[in-house]
């Protein structure tokens, strides 16, 4: 398990650091449908945006820091929540069908 | 589809935040009865990866976008319970960290994303294994489906929000129609990568994929599973 754990975060970290600054700039879905349909000017600016980490590094970071934090961020707080959610009830072995 | 502050009125967020926040109660009280110890690190590492592929946005038509959205993929790995609460982690570290999705819109984007889009798929994916024979290559088939049909389902989710609390000009009917043609080709998107990583993982670690828990395992990969 540890090494599937290991190799599974350096791909996740690989991603992030070498081709998420080759990922498209362009708007996606949502905001592409707003721009074309005249209503991308009613987002409000995000509380937040003036972070360095902000839009994935625009703010400063650059997006292959930006990743490795984020990375790093969301699998200590999974890891923690459901740690947590664990301690508080015993494991009941699942059903055998994909439920 | 992260929906930022100002899209959807201050009402229609609330009440989308309390759904949700009600459907990630009742997630995080599935996840505690179904995980082992084992699967913490696995449900960390699959909200983890989620996160990484969410920041590689691919071109789907002129001037658009994807990336993937990562509720069905969660869900085939960890299950719809855990999965739910990995893309709510997901979603919260963009809001919070990010400035991806309002503050405001959390609700709305946790919602659509980690419990409509990712049930949605879910169902499709259950209703597929049923039909299809039991084996590796059935369970990779199914991901990719519901995982398209998913990211269609939470843009079907978007535009009934924005019927009810749209602050935007255009009319529902015309927002419905582009968010679904523009997401039906993401789906597309998300249906490759999910069946590439359920496929690869069912290559290595065939007993990590919780939706493939029925399939019987070759022996050679039977015998890496017990490490």
């Amino acid at each position: 398990m540890k090494r599937f754990l290991v190799a599974g975060l350096l791909v996740a970290l690989a991603l992030v650091v070498f081709v998420s600054p080759r990922a498209s700039s362009q708007p996606d879905g949502l905001e592409r449908v707003a721009i074309d349909h005249d209503f991308a000017d009613a987002a409000d600016d995000h509380a937040l945006a003036d972070l360095p980490t902000a839009d994935y590094g625009d703010g400063g970071m650059g997006p292959s820091w930006a990743g490795v934090l984020g990375v790093g961020v969301t699998l200590a707080v999974t890891g923690g929540v459901l740690w947590l959610v664990r301690l508080r009830r015993p494991a009941v072995s699942p059903p055998s069908s994909p439920g | 589809m992260h929906i930022p502050d100002g899209f959807i009125d201050a009402k229609t967020s609330a009440g989308a935040a309390v759904v949700a926040a009600a459907g990630v109660g009742v997630a995080l009280r599935r996840a505690g009865q179904l995980l082992d110890d084992k699967r913490v690190p696995l449900a960390g590492l699959t909200a983890a990866f989620i996160f990484a592929v969410q920041m590689l946005n691919f071109p789907v038509a002129s001037g658009t976008s994807g990336h993937l959205l990562g509720g069905v993929l969660a869900a085939v790995l960890v299950g719809p319970a855990v999965g739910a609460v990995c893309v709510t982690v997901v979603l919260a570290v963009q809001s919070l960290l990010f400035a991806d999705g309002g503050l405001s819109a959390l609700g709305l984007n946790v919602l659509n994303m980690a419990l409509v889009g990712l049930l949605g798929g879910w169902v499709v994916f259950r209703a597929l294994r049923a039909v299809l024979p039991r084996a590796a290559g059935s369970v990779v088939v199914a991901s990719g489906v519901a995982a398209g049909v998913g990211v269609a389902v939470a843009a079907i989710a978007f535009s009934f929000e924005y019927a009810i609390g749209g602050q935007g000009g255009a009319s529902t009917a015309t927002v419905t129609g582009a968010m679904v043609g523009t997401h039906v080709l993401i789906g597309i998107g998300e249906g490759v990568i999910t069946a590439l990583t359920v496929s690869a993982v069912l290559a290595t670690r065939p007993d990590l994929v919780w939706g493939a828990r029925d399939v019987p395992v070759p022996a050679p990969l039977a015998t890496a599973a017990s490490s």
